[in-house]
């Protein structure tokens, strides 16, 4: 994995992090690298509430705040910051403003590197508006200054219609973090963080896929 | 959230009865439906703090309960719903969780606005 000056991960979801860039993340801040974190929105319209349930529509975003800063704090990453979006509406914001305001955490952070979502092929309608707005971002700075951007794909058609992803990163070093990592979102992953656990003890070879090689596609801006 | 009694939820609907209310409604079958089951459907509604009077509502079935509200010009209503709560801001929170415990439904109640 290259030395990176600066990473900016930009997700709509606590723990759109989690599962499938936490090992990375913990990758980089070995590595020294500084990453931000810009969570847009705090998951208001989760569905998982507990079973039986602990958790209202009203009391949830204090308890995903929460989650997610402790998943922050498991994973080092010392600059998060809450965007204050709402959860499901992100694709029903001005498309320019939401960029804007995107831009302008690029400008401060100056990453060399970008993780996000892939616009299109990201399954959750606030996952695509993001990465789009990610990219309309960064198509406005000068060629030579725009960071790298990589982007997370899971939509079912998305290896036939955009290929195999282009950067895998190996994360079985920091396994354990990235447990962590998913087990902070406690409202949300506590019924499937057991049986994962489990799936790893037992050598699932889909779960340690998935668990262990985090994926990526490099976008072309 | 505790599992809904219908005499106290009716007790709740009468209370807010007759005044300027914020409603909440929310359906929704999660956005990763699709995902999972491509012959699956989906769909959701959702609206936070439309403001209106309700002159009466009713709260009927079996369990889960259906919840119904009158107003002079229509009408407000939900089905699947399997918990409540009063919160800490008097607010009426019913709540429709699935045989998964995941939130299908909400119907909402308040004096002041969700924030």
């Amino acid at each position: 994995m290259e030395k990176e000056r600066h990473v900016l991960v930009i997700f709509p979801h606590p723990d759109d992090e989690a599962f499938g860039v936490s090992g990375t993340i913990s990758l980089h801040i070995d590595n020294g690298t500084p990453v931000t974190y810009a969570c847009l929105t705090l998951g208001e319209m989760g569905r998982n509430m507990g079973n039986p349930p602990f958790a209202t529509r009203e009391t949830l975003p204090k308890i995903r705040k929460e989650e997610l800063e402790e998943a922050a704090r498991v994973l080092g990453i010392q600059d998060l910051r809450m965007l204050g979006y709402r959860d499901k509406t992100v694709e029903f914001e001005d498309e320019e403003k939401l960029a804007n305001r995107l831009g302008v955490i690029i400008g401060e952070t100056n990453p060399s590197l970008i993780i996000t979502f892939y616009p299109g092929y990201a399954v959750h309608p606030d996952h695509d508006a993001t990465g789009a707005a990610v990219i309309r971002a960064v198509r406005e700075l000068p060629a030579d200054k725009r960071p790298k951007v990589h982007c997370v794909a899971f939509s079912n058609n998305c290896e036939e219609e955009i290929g195999q992803a282009d950067v895998v990163n190996d994360v079985s070093a920091v396994i354990d973090r990235k447990i962590a990592a998913i087990k902070a979102h406690a409202s949300q992953t506590q019924l499937m963080a057991a049986s994962m656990e489990e799936s790893i003890k037992n050598q699932d070879p889909e779960v340690l896929a998935r668990m262990y090689k985090e994926r990526f596609w490099t976008y072309k801006i | 959230m505790e599992p809904a009694v219908k005499e106290h939820v009716q007790k709740e609907i009468d209370r807010l009865a007759n005044k300027e209310v914020f409603i909440h409604l929310e359906t929704t079958n999660g956005a990763y439906a699709s995902h999972f089951d491509e012959t699956f459907f989906s769909s959701g509604a959702y609206i936070r703090n439309a403001q209106l009077v309700y002159e009466h509502g009713k709260v009927t079935g079996k369990g889960p309960y259906r919840v119904g509200l009158k107003m002079n010009f229509g009408w407000v209503y939900a089905e699947g719903i399997t918990h409540f709560e009063v919160d800490e801001e008097n607010r009426l929170l019913l709540a429709g969780h699935d045989f998964s415990g995941k939130l299908a439904v909400a119907l909402q109640i308040s004096e002041s606005p969700f924030e």
